[in-house]
């Protein structure tokens, strides 16, 4: 049996906030992103593109990265779209949207670029 | 021409039995499953059920005639063999709509079960299913949030939502108590929740236990910015004091509270929800007595009504079983009631116990929560079952990690993204759970040693309330 550790997470450190789904996992490597963008076109949800810094990604509503992706099938389109609004905000937290209109929801939403966070 | 009025006994089924009957698309249906006394036939029996659960009594009486009794009763039209079973026989019953008391599951059931359960004539009762015609879903608050409005108030997507009943269920102080909830929240899960058996004890008084846990969800959600609740349960002796607790944890930002429909009963629940509603509050609800009325395969009310009952009266949460964990539950039988709370339209299904069309119209869906005896290594087929819309919740499988409440919160956590993701990849998460697992425990050494604790623990008792199918 391992031996205990102890768990690492206090206010302090910025480290320790995450950020809902896949927070929890390892950053997704080029191919993991894309199999995601690939689950969300095949479920018909409309793809979308927001950023934040990482202190402020609490609130309910980040920055929108242009509109939602309405209708665009193309994985490599949306990757695309999802490297310039990391590229033009480098320092924050890039997250894709899955938006399902029926309903009325987001059917997924996960972080696929990780900002710095200052500890 | 007008009828006479004559005294005395008429068989039941004279007036009762219709078997030429068409239902209405506004007529509420049951299906009992009858087991009659010896002797008594089929077609008697299940006019008798019609009747004593609508209009009828044992005798005629003179103020029959001042009514219409042949537009309100309850008509008994078909019959069906049980398959698997000589001695029971389904009997399909359709009520008309205005038996009933618009929005009122309370009354509903005062019919459908009522007097007619204790009747002579009848060995076992069961009901089996009941259809709400779309006519009487609507006059119904139905969930005061829904699946939808939930997620978007805790900002949880694209993954199921992870829970966990604080233990031991009686006893704490309200402060250590407090600090259980903050290490488990801290650890990475959405929620904890009171034990049913907690209400307002003289270790614990409600009040105290609102407070501390309050100062936990801040702290923790300060710590991991993510959005947490805990399931305050305001389960209390009258409906006033209910409303009460309810307004306390209100008054204190919390998100969530939580009812026992059951033992709580109909008229607070329903009470309950529509202040819910009122008051932009999450409402978990627990079931504890129902497999008093929902295990016995011949006797009692199936959960798939209960399960009905519950999202009219309204709830956002209710428990469903696990399939996988310590308590009663066969898969397809599940699977059905999991429809049931969450689906717009549910379709006639034999094959999962679904003996009508249900359509829910607009009325949202309820989160099917699953607890009860699971751990990490049932995750994978916890996510295969019940997908993204259900909280799974661990109790043990949280605060029985070695490393303790966080450790055990981040293993689950773990291991339903690593489920999830995998799963949005296109991967049988049910086949390769292993391998998903172990990947996955690479980087995080609570998985890991979640997953050295409970290898071995299983649950492998048969089911004692199955589906009816032929066993010859």
């Amino acid at each position: 049996m391992s031996e205990m550790q102890d768990y690492q997470s206090s206010l302090s450190n910025p480290q320790s906030r995450k950020f809902e789904t896949f927070s929890y996992l390892p950053e997704m490597d080029k191919d993991q992103i894309r199999k995601q963008v690939e689950f969300i076109v095949k479920k018909g949800w409309n793809p979308a593109v927001e950023h934040t810094e990482p202190e402020n990604s609490f609130g309910h509503y980040w920055y929108m990265w242009k509109l939602p992706l309405f209708g665009e099938t193309d994985v490599d389109k949306i990757l695309a779209e999802a490297a310039t609004c990391h590229k033009a905000h480098p320092t924050h937290h890039v997250r894709l949207v899955g938006y399902d209109n029926y309903a009325q929801s987001q059917g997924t939403a996960m972080v696929i670029y990780r900002g710095p966070i200052k500890a | 021409m007008a009828k006479t009025y004559q005294a005395g006994v008429k068989e039941y089924r004279e007036t009762y039995w219709m078997p030429e009957y068409t239902p209405a698309d506004t007529d509420i249906l049951a299906c009992f499953k009858v087991t009659a006394q010896p002797g008594v036939p089929r077609e008697e029996a299940a006019a008798a059920v019609a009747a004593e659960s609508s209009t009828g009594t044992w005798t005629t009486v003179w103020t029959d005639l001042l009514t219409d009794l042949d537009y309100y009763k309850g008509r008994a039209y078909a019959i069906e063999d049980v398959p698997g079973d000589d001695e029971s026989f389904y009997a399909f019953i359709a009520y008309p709509l205005d038996l009933f008391e618009e929005g009122s599951v309370v009354n509903v059931f005062t019919s459908l079960v009522g007097n007619v359960f204790g009747f002579k004539a009848l060995r076992h009762l069961r009901l089996e299913d009941v259809r709400f015609p779309v006519a009487y879903v609507t006059t119904c608050n139905g969930p005061p949030n829904g699946i939808q409005v939930e997620r978007d108030k805790m900002n949880k997507y694209g993954r199921a939502l992870l829970g966990c009943t604080i233990k031991p269920k009686l006893g704490l102080s309200a402060k250590n108590y407090g600090r259980a909830v903050y290490e488990c929240l801290r650890g990475g899960l959405d929620f904890t929740k009171d034990d049913e058996n907690i209400n307002s004890q003289p270790f614990m008084r409600w009040r105290n236990r609102f407070e501390f846990v309050m100062e936990a969800i801040h702290k923790s959600e300060a710590e991991t910015g993510e959005r947490k609740g805990h399931y305050l349960n305001v389960t209390a002796p009258t409906p006033d004091e209910m409303f009460r607790r309810a307004e306390f944890a209100k008054e204190l930002g919390a998100p969530i509270i939580m009812h026992d429909y059951l033992t709580g009963g109909f008229c607070a629940n329903t009470g309950l929800a529509q202040w819910c509603r009122d008051n932009g509050m999450l409402l978990h609800i627990h079931r504890a007595m129902h497999a008093v009325l929902d295990r016995h395969p011949k006797h009692g009310i199936h959960f798939r009504v209960l399960a009905k009952a519950l999202r009219l009266s309204g709830g956002d949460h209710l428990h469903s079983g696990t399939v996988v964990g310590k308590l009663e539950g066969d898969r397809e039988a599940t699977l059905g009631w999991i429809d049931i709370m969450r689906d717009s339209f549910v379709k006639e299904d034999r094959d999962r116990g679904i003996f009508f069309d249900q359509d829910w119209a607009h009325m949202p869906g309820v989160f099917p929560v699953a607890s009860g005896g699971i751990h990490v290594w049932h995750m994978p087929a916890l996510v295969n079952i019940f997908g993204d819309d259900a909280v799974l919740q661990f109790g043990g499988g949280t605060l029985g990690h070695p490393w303790g409440n966080a450790a055990g919160a981040a293993a689950n956590r773990v291991a339903l993204e690593a489920c999830t993701e995998a799963r949005n990849r296109g991967v049988q998460v049910e086949k390769e759970g292993k391998g998903i697992l172990t990947e996955a425990a690479k980087h995080s050494p609570e998985l890991n040693a979640a997953m050295e604790t409970w290898k071995e623990i299983k649950f492998e008792f048969d089911t004692i309330d199955k589906l009816d199918v032929a066993h010859k």
